[in-house]
């Protein structure tokens, strides 16, 4: 299970530059996500590891083969795509036949493993159907399955869930997460979904306008976004994004927000350099780390008091949006509470402790 | 059993005997004067081609001495298929007289080769062309497109000396060249243009899959082009069969299709014109095609109309 590189890649049309000296690698067995909104190039970089685009400048390895100048067939990799792409004229057989024919293997082998990928994705009574006679679910079953009879050490996956209903998406999520624990291959995986994301990736790489924006764990991601647009990037209901002051009184820091009586307390704050005293910054508040509502918790970080906005419940959870300045402020409640936030009333919620992200207001840097 | 089936009964009468009352009754839609004049004028669009037709086969049906009367439109008194068998079998092309039935054998003998050289090219060619990435395809492309639109008359008598050079000339193979050449251009757009609409993933797939150039083709490919397969078959079967020109020029004595004999038989002065075998002969060298389209017609249609919306 080999690892995936780019180094210094540059992929232009003509003189529009999509990808410009991007680097990244990961390790075999990562489940890397390329995650990021439409346009941001993450599908180009999809397809130039798989060989269907050419790179202007750099070098693709995998495993320790250069392979920025293979065929796609040499390269030892599989992909799923966002369409299926199986072939209409071929039975579910014939599609998994086909995805070996380029390397040239005994028949018994071909049979061998087109059953234990039909056993393994459990589609052995849909074996002599036509795709046309397929649903949504079962086709991508037949699409993954045509990617793991190549017994290949990387697999990519080009949005392979968005043509899928929730639940079924749900279900699919969750089985590329076995199938990716049971044969522990090297994904990379391109979505705009950031749950999918959250929920199968081992590495993160962020992407908007031809740049990674952020590379690391889910964890990472969530917890320590690297910038405002990582930040507002990842979580539904997106982060709250304040804007604010610092006021810097020894080792005392707080920030000064619309709203919060007596500023929120950010002392315990990591920040890579100690910060000025009068720093605009843009303070980002996760909506699920409020208090309940009404309520001041005597250790959190601060309380915020504003007028109510609305309310709405998404089934297990609740949101009620405040209203500052001439934005939104989001934060979660338990739904039982939801009656309590009548609309126009000011009301007041704490913070806690130690759960702010800090943003440089000038460049979006976390500080 | 018997209870069932009377329930079953019952439920029936009543859902065709009660009348579901009527709220708000329609006015029936009657002939208007505009239908009547489309009427009209469809049907004597349709005469215009209907009654030659109707000329000619009552023509091919009668004896010579009720031609000679001149009454063209009046049905056979006396119904013969002589003229159609004389035509068939000793109608004189020049000095021989072995009837129609050479032409037919060598028609269908430059068909063939001709309809599998054309189409094996020109799909080729298309699936090259819209599929993968070839380089200098948008100026090929318009070459090609160019090509369409010079007259065979032009380019023949080079054609002949090259054909002649390559010791083709007067051959089946020579006249199947000949058409597979000449028709490229058109065919190729046509299955470019098909190939278009083929998703794209179809073929990354197929490109990571097996990457080879003609393994792609036919079991992906080709397996995917039927309708297209079938519109430009009828189109080359009606243009190969009905083609005159290329038979009359590139065709050896051995081998004049099927039109140029015609053209022979009824040229052919030696005393009074036989109207009747002209006709009936004519008729003859028409009818293979229309065979075609009768059992082909439907596909030909729904592949016509394939590519409009996506299925």
């Amino acid at each position: 299970m080999p690892s995936v590189s780019f180094e210094h890649i540059v992929k232009s049309y003509g003189a529009i530059t999509v990808l410009n000296d991007l680097n990244l690698s990961i390790d075999d067995g990562d489940f890397l996500v390329l995650l990021g909104p439409s346009g941001c190039g993450k599908t180009t970089l999809l397809n130039l590891l798989a060989g269907l685009l050419e790179v202007t400048d750099g070098r693709i390895t995998i495993g320790d083969r250069d392979v920025t100048d293979l065929d796609p067939k040499d390269r030892g990799l599989a992909m799923v795509f966002q369409s299926y792409a199986l072939y209409p004229t071929k039975t579910v057989r014939g599609n998994l036949k086909f995805g070996l024919s380029a390397s040239k293997l005994p028949p018994e082998e071909v049979e061998q493993r087109i059953a234990w990928a039909a056993k393994l994705l459990q589609i052995e009574p849909l074996m002599n159907r036509k795709p046309a006679e397929l649903s949504g679910g079962q086709r991508q079953r037949v699409a993954i399955g045509r990617a793991l009879v190549k017994k290949v050490g990387v697999f990519l996956f080009d949005e392979p869930l968005s043509n899928l209903d929730a639940k079924l998406r749900t279900e699919m999520r969750l089985e590329i997460k076995k199938l990716h624990d049971e044969l522990n291959p090297t994904i990379v995986y391109v979505t705009h979904d950031q749950i999918e994301a959250m929920t199968m990736a081992t590495r993160i790489a962020v992407m908007d306008g031809g740049v990674i924006q952020q590379f690391g764990t889910p964890d990472e991601i969530y917890e320590r976004p690297a910038n405002i647009f990582v930040a507002g990037f990842i979580g539904s209901p997106a982060m709250n994004m304040l804007d604010a002051r610092l006021k810097v009184d020894g080792a005392r820091i707080l920030a000064e927000v619309e709203g919060a009586v007596g500023g929120i307390d950010l002392s315990d704050y990591p920040f890579m350099n100690r910060p000025n005293d009068g720093a605009q910054i843009v303070l980002g508040l996760r909506p699920e780390h409020f208090g309940p509502l009404g309520v001041i918790l005597p250790d959190a970080a601060g309380t915020i008091a504003l007028p109510v906005q609305y309310g709405e419940r998404t089934g297990s959870d609740a949101t009620v949006y405040f209203r500052t300045g001439g934005k939104l402020l989001a934060a979660r409640l338990d739904p039982s509470q939801l009656h309590a936030a009548r609309q126009g009333e000011t009301m007041s919620v704490s913070f806690l402790k130690g759960r702010a992200n800090v943003f440089d207001a000038r460049t979006g840097r976390r500080l | 059993m018997s209870q069932i089936s009377v329930t079953g009964q019952t439920a029936i009468e009543r859902a065709t005997t009660e009348a579901r009352p009527v709220y708000f009754p329609r006015r029936k839609k009657g002939i208007r004067p505009r239908s009547i004049a489309i009427l009209v004028f469809l049907t004597m669009c349709a005469a215009f081609f209907c009654v030659p037709l109707y000329v000619i086969v009552v023509t091919s049906l009668k004896t010579m001495d009720q031609i000679r009367l001149g009454e063209i439109f009046s049905l056979p008194e006396v119904w013969t298929v002589q003229p159609w068998l004389t035509a068939w079998n000793d109608a004189c092309s020049g000095i021989n007289c072995n009837g129609l039935k050479v032409g037919f054998v060598n028609s269908l003998a430059i068909l063939f080769p001709s309809l599998i050289l054309s189409l094996a090219i020109s799909s080729v060619t298309g699936y090259a062309l819209a599929l993968w990435n070839v380089r200098w395809a948008g100026p090929f492309m318009f070459l090609l497109f160019m090509c369409a639109f010079v007259p065979f008359q032009i380019i023949m008598i080079p054609l002949i000396v090259l054909s002649g050079m390559l010791k083709i000339y007067g051959t089946v193979w020579g006249i199947a060249i000949v058409h597979a050449v000449l028709s490229m251009p058109l065919l190729t757009l046509i299955f470019r243009n098909y190939y278009k609409d083929i998703p794209n993933e179809i073929m990354r797939a197929a490109m990571m899959d097996s990457g080879s150039f003609w393994r792609t083709f036919f079991e992906i490919i080709l397996p995917m082009s039927g309708n297209i397969l079938i519109v430009v078959l009828i189109m080359q079967i009606t243009s190969i069969w009905n083609d005159f020109l290329v038979g009359l020029t590139f065709g050896g004595l051995g081998t004049q299709p099927m039109t140029v004999i015609l053209a022979n038989v009824v040229i052919t002065t030696t005393g009074e014109v036989v109207y009747n075998e002209n006709m009936a002969a004519a008729l003859l060298t028409a009818i293979p095609p229309l065979v075609i389209y009768f059992f082909l017609g439907k596909f030909f249609v729904q592949g016509i109309t394939a590519g409009a919306i996506k299925g």
